[in-house]
């Protein structure tokens, strides 16, 4: 049997209950040819360092939970496998942009928030009685929404976001990809409510274009797609608001 | 919510950026290296031919639009740049990018003008 091959870690730790600044720990540990960074960091807590905290849950690239950054790029740990790092070291910081609340566990709140105000749900265009049966749509109109609809919420984009790091008042690129997801949705009717928030000074205009958003996501949602889309949307609304018969 | 004032210089920065694609390079090209070095007829850039080219209504409305936009376009660009660099003047960078894009803007409508017909 060949030597189990090893790999170093460097995690950049913070411990609030201990008083420390941030400090970096290293491991070495053995790996196989399946072992993905989280299952590194797992194999790091329950042999060497209990204290080593971060969330994860499905381990399959769809609760969106163990985002962080590898090797200074946001990346989900359960899809990022150790072989693809080696030699190594592999460093492991939180994801970029966010406050650290400990080691690998980034403080969400600001996102959350964000989240309840695109209303991410579907206001019935027309409210149907249970009687006049489903909400019905064709495949074309599916279409439309369908590849925003993909997001699970991992954070990656908002750690991507160079916009997003200077102002974090910046709506940002995931929620601009879900909110456009609602608005495209022909059972929706909250589009106009929806809008007034890509309009506003939090919106799409804080976008420069750098697309690094859509590279980074795990799911291929385009979130700089649909931040492009809805400031032309945007800059037409500014201008069609001056036309007779507009408000 | 306040409403974002960028879709006007969003607009004005995407016009000046398909414009001077299209035709940034070829102006340098005929403006400043092809015109200088005499590679051309001497009536075609010469102070005549410019002239006539301006007093036309459909010249006017090429070289305004090749200045005025233009520079709108690179504004918005040093003013967002700025920014990213960490450079956050706020009001005091506004006003000088697209400060300076509004006077060329109306400095070179009046100059046109002053040309006549």
């Amino acid at each position: 049997m060949p030597e189990p091959r090893t790999i170093t870690v460097e995690v950049l730790r913070y411990q609030p209950a201990k008083g420390t600044n941030p400090y970096v720990d290293r491991w070495t540990i053995p790996y196989t040819e399946d072992m993905s960074v989280l299952q590194g960091l797992q194999y790091i807590k329950d042999t060497l360092d209990g204290s080593l905290t971060f969330r994860w849950s499905c381990r399959m690239a769809i609760c969106g939970s163990c985002g962080m950054m590898i090797g200074g790029v946001p990346k989900l740990a359960c899809r990022t496998f150790l072989r693809d790092l080696a030699p190594g070291p592999v460093r492991v910081e939180a994801l970029a942009h966010f406050p650290i609340e400990r080691d690998l566990v980034v403080d969400a709140e600001d996102f959350v928030g964000k989240l309840e105000r695109i209303k991410p749900w579907i206001e019935p265009r027309e409210p149907r009685t249970l009687e006049e049966g489903p909400y019905t749509q064709t495949p074309a109109q599916l279409a439309r929404y369908e590849s925003f609809s993909h997001c699970i919420n991992c954070m990656l984009c908002y750690s991507a976001c160079p916009q997003y790091g200077l102002n974090p008042d910046f709506l940002g690129p995931g929620l601009t990809a879900l909110l456009h997801r609602y608005n495209s949705d022909s059972r929706d009717g909250a589009s106009a409510e929806r809008m007034q928030l890509v309009h506003s000074e939090e919106g799409v205009w804080s976008c420069t274009a750098v697309g690094y958003c859509s590279e980074v996501c795990p799911k291929q949602v385009d979130p700089a797609n649909a931040v492009n889309v809805n400031k032309t949307a945007s800059a037409i609304d500014w201008f069609a608001r001056f036309l007779p018969g507009k408000r | 919510m306040k409403r974002s004032n960028q879709p006007v210089f969003w607009v004005l920065f995407g016009a000046g950026g398909m414009l001077s694609a299209l035709l940034g390079a070829a102006l340098v090209f005929v403006t400043g290296i092809a015109a200088p070095l005499h590679w051309l007829p001497t009536r075609t850039m010469g102070y005549e031919g410019v002239l006539a080219f301006c007093r036309n209504g459909a010249g006017k409305a090429f070289v305004f639009a090749v200045i005025s936009l233009f520079l709108w376009h690179g504004a918005h660009r040093i003013y967002h740049s700025l920014h990213d660099l960490g450079l956050h003047t706020g009001m005091v960078a506004k006003a000088a990018c697209y400060g300076l894009a509004a006077a060329a803007t109306i400095l070179a409508a009046a100059t046109l003008l002053q040309l006549g017909f």
